[in-house]
């Protein structure tokens, strides 16, 4: 008869070699997805988004050093429909990858690692750049209506 | 007990094998650091100029403030991001000749980018 005080020693599983194989930690699959994984990956690639971004910005430079119907056209595209939206995204991978880099400055100085902490670094990053973003076109687009 | 003949500066000052330290991973954060009070700057000015004619953009980055710091946004960033993309490169890419050869295009890339925005700055400040 088994002593309850003494525990069951749990069933062995022997693999072929003969060591124990129970699996000694969660699988990569049964992992909950954390916040800071979609954000460290969003970093990425939003700088890499504002690396192409920098193809946009010598276009316009280069347009208003050339000549006044040159920056028309810079400025008509960047006014259709898809020109729109590669601006309003520029604008919030520029937003987000600021805040990002300010996260990363945070956690160099060896805050905010905790895991409390870095969740809420990761959603006030997002929460953040979408403010910036939604801000920046407010002011940009529907504030200052008219050309000057 | 130190089996080297090396003092422990000796050392430091050779890097070891990788013959490299912390200076790409502090070019990062010294680039990083100067771009958010820059990147504040370009966007206010981008807001401003955002249905601007030429000759208000020409008129507004000619204003010495605002063309030292767009000079700075553009040179800082181009670092930053030559840096940022370098190391994209070297986590993704595993092939040695690939890798060489898109972690030189990416140099090259960046300065051409640097070239054409300084180029234009230049030449709407200064040029006819």
């Amino acid at each position: 008869m088994a002593d309850p005080k003494v525990p069951a020693e749990r069933p062995k599983i022997f693999d072929s070699n003969g060591f124990d194989s129970r699996p000694l930690s969660p699988h990569l699959q049964i992992y909950r997805w954390p916040i800071t994984m979609t954000m460290s990956i969003l970093h990425r690639v939003t700088g890499a988004a504002l690396y192409m971004g920098t193809l946009l910005l010598a276009w316009w430079l280069l347009a208003a050093a050339t000549s006044s119907q040159a920056f028309g056209w810079v400025q008509w595209f960047i006014g259709t429909p898809i020109g729109l939206l590669i601006l309003f995204g520029y604008t919030w991978a520029l937003m987000h990858h600021m805040l990002g880099g300010i996260r990363h400055f945070i956690w160099d100085l060896g805050h905010g690692l905790g895991p409390g902490d870095r969740d809420r670094l990761a959603r006030a990053n997002l929460i953040g750049s979408i403010i910036l973003t939604l801000l920046i076109w407010i002011l940009g687009y529907w504030a200052l209506g008219g050309t000057n | 007990m130190n089996s080297s003949l090396k003092t422990p500066l000796g050392r430091v000052r050779g890097l070891g094998s990788a013959k490299s330290g912390t200076q790409h991973f502090w070019l990062q954060r010294l680039t990083g650091v100067a771009m958010v009070p820059l990147t504040v700057a370009f966007v206010l000015t981008l807001i401003y100029l955002a249905r601007a004619s030429q000759a208000t953009a020409i008129a507004t980055l000619g204003s010495p403030l605002i063309a030292i710091l767009f000079y700075l946004f553009i040179i800082t960033g181009i670092i930053h991001m030559r840096a940022g993309m370098q190391v994209i490169i070297e986590d993704y890419v595993h092939d040695d000749a690939l890798k060489i050869a898109a972690v030189m295009a990416n140099t090259f890339f960046a300065l051409l980018m640097g070239a054409a925005c300084i180029f234009a700055l230049l030449k709407l400040n200064f040029g006819i």
